[in-house]
């Protein structure tokens, strides 16, 4: 099976280390890996602000970038929706956005919904997990606590076989973080309150690391706990799979 | 062109394709085991108290120290010992102001909430039912229904007239979300499920 | 900064505040979810409430002629407002022909919109909010915080203070049944003493043209039992086709709202009392704009539980006066722009778009696909500050070309850590790495 990687900039940039456990990952399932080198950003930051329009050129490009492949799988639940969910928005009437939306999945559900992964492995710690808003209520990779739906979580799902592994239970399962995009910026001080509340639910749950599936909430959790001195270590969900399955 | 016109005029004009109306009568509604033990605990939940009448009325009433200590009591509910108010000869609901206690009879029940549908108030004089210190409510034990689609499918809305679901006493959270019964209305609720009918 | 980001940051600065109100708020929130848990059908209520809105809203107008139609029969005389001066006229219209000058209130969004209680007081009629909070704020002269907890903001030690010096109750009393009973007593006084009553409407029943109201108090039912003259006030929006669709919104209300199963009185008003008179005041103000915009129609549906004001991590460490509208949190920022778009361009960007509103709306509003909506729509309005602006042409100029993208990556990597960046208050900046992913990805690649 071929795959494209869909990197979001910030990663590329910032977290490499995410992309590549990422590739890992998929590789050590039997996937062929692909890394189309012309691709950007899907314009989610431009879009956020209310700029649909410079979000645009980014969103065409994407759509030329990833047209020869058959799978296209990004380590971010964020920029998985901002395809899945508002392209149609920022391309209305685009008869290619409905071919990528349908093939651009997020690490987590491709894992456990294509290749129905259920890897087995040994990391040996207690973790919080931090579900991205985007993740759970855009692409719904897990129920969340608000819907009186039955209870399940890829994520989870996936780590089920990795031994060791204790998930910590927070007191706000699914509270958001305080990134939100650039309202970690224009609302930093409730960004920040968010995040620090976010990190001492993990502290007092016991947590001695944050996982989660989205860079952009990790980044922001990293900066906070780095800031404040604290020793809690923060890993992408295929950084954690990587390190298990060695 | 008066408010109305122009109003309803901007509403057609901006009504979007008629959506139909859903079926409510598709929906699998919460049903219980037992309904009246349901129903009590419901009541006891919302702030009240319920007690299932075996014996005579008066019996029960007197059982409530709030009744027992009464010195104004007003009942809707015919054959009460210490009715004292003729609410038909209560010319100006003010003079209501020092009823202590009241007894009101309840048309149905609802088992999912602890509320009672309660249509004879007292009319011109209803004040009665919102003045009065402490509650009690009376209930057939055989009208009871489980939820409250049930509900409004059984009960008929006085028009024009007035009529309410009662759940338990009146209360508040609004000091620090600390939970105070008896706000405004009564203190005290206490639902009496007879056994007979009528 | 924002009008909401600057309120937002004080309300912050008391660190053991901001805990205090955000644990408060959450803790509704959590009742929510336990009252929720009794409804095994709750995500179907929640269908049916959204598609009977959804219904209504198609077909508002003959559904209000209906209700009017029906209000009438039932002795009620009903009045219509194009906006909210003329629903202040019409309500002071009707206090002043009757002579009235003593006005108690039940609680009513429309009516804080509308600027009620301000119009009425400068006309010489008292208006005493009898909804518990609802009293306190007014003796603060502030708006309430919250829909349904008017003064969740305050703790018993401030209401406690405020009754001492408003009703004489002992000075240090901070115990919340204590100072309940205090205003139970004083409120009392205000309704026996009241020349008319004037209430909100929660749903209005266009089959029996009767209007429902939903406290738990109990003051709406003393505040239209006692006096002769009963006002209530709603938005169009607010009609239900029949009894039967009642349900479906009673069942999902007090539970959204509060936790609760139902409110301890669910008022079915039809007509006024024997020997009394009813006026019921429909209001447009705006409403009809909204329901003209597809992206904002659903915003119609809201029922004013105010769930999506306690799920929301935003509001709760903000507190809702941060919001500067007499509605806020989630559904706040949702309908304020359409009267102000300028004044309230702010609001559809305090939120981190997390999306628990729109899990939560009893009537499922897709609230958070509503606020980057208007996001787009301030910013083609040329509404959201022009730094944002720039920011954005060159990220799209940089992102488009991807040897831009590469060169100024590799800049931002190196020089990142020496320019200054609000980021960096609070937060490190990621590690910056010698290398981006890409140029990772080149070298394994040759190495295979």
């Amino acid at each position: 099976m071929d795959v494209a990687l869909f990197i979001p900039c910030y990663v590329d940039q910032f977290y490499p280390r995410v992309g590549l456990a990422t590739a890992e990952v998929l590789e050590r399932h039997g996937v062929t890996v692909h890394f189309p080198e012309a691709q950007t950003c899907c314009g989610q930051p431009m879009a956020n602000s209310g700029f649909f329009d410079d979000a645009r050129p980014l969103a065409r490009k994407m759509l030329e970038v990833f047209a020869p492949y058959e799978h296209v799988v990004c380590p971010s639940g964020s920029c998985t929706s901002m395809v899945r969910n508002h392209f149609e928005t920022v391309l209305p009437g685009d008869p290619r956005v409905a071919g990528l939306r349908a093939k651009t999945r997020e690490l987590c559900e491709f894992l456990h919904d294509v290749l129905r992964a259920r890897p087995r492995g040994r990391f040996p710690h207690k973790v919080g997990l931090h579900d991205s808003c985007h993740g759970l209520r855009e692409l719904r990779l897990g129920s969340g606590s608000e819907r009186l739906v039955p209870a399940f979580s890829k994520m989870r799902t996936l780590l089920d076989g990795i031994d060791g592994l204790q998930l910590v239970e927070l007191a706000r399962a699914d509270e958001c973080c305080g990134f939100g995009g650039t309202f970690a910026v224009t609302e930093e001080a409730v960004s920040c309150a968010m995040g620090r509340d976010r990190i001492a639910d993990h502290e007092r749950a016991g947590a001695e690391a944050i996982a989660g599936g989205d860079v952009s909430c990790l980044m922001h959790l990293e900066g906070l706990i780095r800031r404040d001195g604290k020793k809690l270590r923060v890993l992408h969900v295929a950084e954690l799979l990587e390190e298990a399955t060695r | 062109m008066s408010a109305r016109d122009e109003i309803l005029k901007a509403l057609r004009a901006a009504a979007p394709q008629t959506v139909p109306l859903p079926d409510i009568g598709r929906v699998s509604a919460v049903r219980y085991p037992d309904v009246r033990e349901r129903f009590a605990k419901s009541v006891v939940e919302v702030g009240g108290r319920c007690v299932l009448v075996e014996g005579p009325l008066e019996a029960a009433l007197a059982a409530i120290p709030e009744y027992a200590a009464a010195r104004k009591v007003v009942s809707l509910v015919p054959g009460v010992a210490k009715a004292n108010v003729d609410l038909s000869s209560i010319g100006d609901p003010h003079d209501l102001r020092d009823v202590d206690f009241c007894v009101l009879p309840a048309e149905l029940g609802v088992a999912e909430n602890g509320a009672c549908w309660i249509v004879d108030h007292g009319g011109a004089n209803r004040a009665a039912a919102f003045l009065t210190q402490h509650l009690a409510v009376v209930l057939r034990g055989d009208s009871l229904v489980h939820n409250l689609h049930e509900a409004y499918q059984r009960i008929a809305i006085p028009s024009p007239g007035f009529a309410m679901w009662l759940s338990g006493p009146s209360k508040t959270a609004d000091i620090e979300q600390a939970l105070v019964i008896g706000a405004h209305g009564a203190r005290s609720c206490t639902v009496l499920v007879t056994a007979q009918a009528s | 900064m924002t009008e909401h980001a600057a309120r937002a940051a004080e309300f912050i600065k008391n660190d053991a505040r901001l805990h205090w109100h955000d644990q408060a708020v959450w803790f509704v929130r959590n009742k929510r979810d336990i009252a929720r848990s009794f409804v095994p059908e709750w995500e179907e209520l929640r269908s049916l409430g959204s598609q009977i809105k959804a219904h209504t809203l198609s077909r508002l107008a003959e559904y209000l002629e209906e209700f009017e139609r029906n209000a009438r029969a039932a002795g009620a005389a009903v009045h219509w407002a194009r906006d909210a001066d003329e629903h202040n006229r019409i309500v002071h219209g009707i206090l002043r022909e009757n002579g009235v000058t003593r006005l108690v209130k039940s609680k009513s969004m429309l009516t804080e919109e509308c600027h009620l209680n301000e119009y009425l007081e400068a006309h010489g009629v008292e208006v005493v909010d009898t909804d518990l909070g609802e009293r306190i704020v007014q003796f603060r002269r502030e708006p309430p915080s919250h829909i349904v907890m008017p003064a969740i903001h305050l703790k018993k030690e401030e209401i406690g203070e405020l009754f001492h010096d408003k009703l004489g109750t002992p000075r240090g009393l901070a115990d919340p049944k204590q100072l309940t009973e205090a205003a139970r007593v004083h409120l009392r006084e205000k309704f026996l003493a009241a020349q008319a009553g004037l209430t909100g409407v929660n749903f209005a029943i266009a089959s029996t043209g009767g209007v429902v109201v939903c406290t738990n108090e109990g003051n709406a039912d003393l505040g239209t039992a006692l006096p002769p003259i009963h006002i209530a006030c709603m938005g169009v929006e607010k009609l239900v086709p029949s009894p039967r669709e009642l349900a479906v919104f009673l069942r999902l209300l007090a539970r959204s709202a509060t936790g609760q199963p139902i409110t301890a009185y669910t008022s079915h008003f039809h007509g006024p009392r024997p020997g009394a008179s009813m006026h019921i005041v429909i209001v447009d103000h705006g409403r009809s704009r909204i329901l003209a915009r597809e992206e904002y129609r659903n915003s119609l549906k809201c029922i004013r539980c105010a769930a999506c004001l306690n799920t929301c991590p935003v509001y709760r460490r903000s507190g809702g006066h941060s919001y500067g509208v007499a509605v806020a949190g989630p559904i706040g920022s949702v309908l304020a722009p359409h009267v102000d778009p300028k004044k309230h361009a702010d609001l559809p960007f305090a939120s981190s778009l997390c999306g628990s509103c729109s899990d939560v709306c009893p009537v499922r509003i897709d609230l958070h696909h509503q606020l980057l909506a208007w996001r787009g729509e301030l910013a083609a309005q040329g509404l959201v500050p022009l730094r944002k602006r720039v920011v954005s042409r060159v990220g799209r100029w940089v992102l488009a070309r991807t040897w831009a993208y590469r060169f100024f990556g590799k800049l931002a990597r190196i020089f990142a850590r020496y320019v200054p960046n609000p980021w960096t208050r609070q937060r490190e900046l990621p590690p910056m790495p010698r290398e981006s992913f890409r140029a990772q990805w080149r070298k394994r690649v040759r190495a295979r």
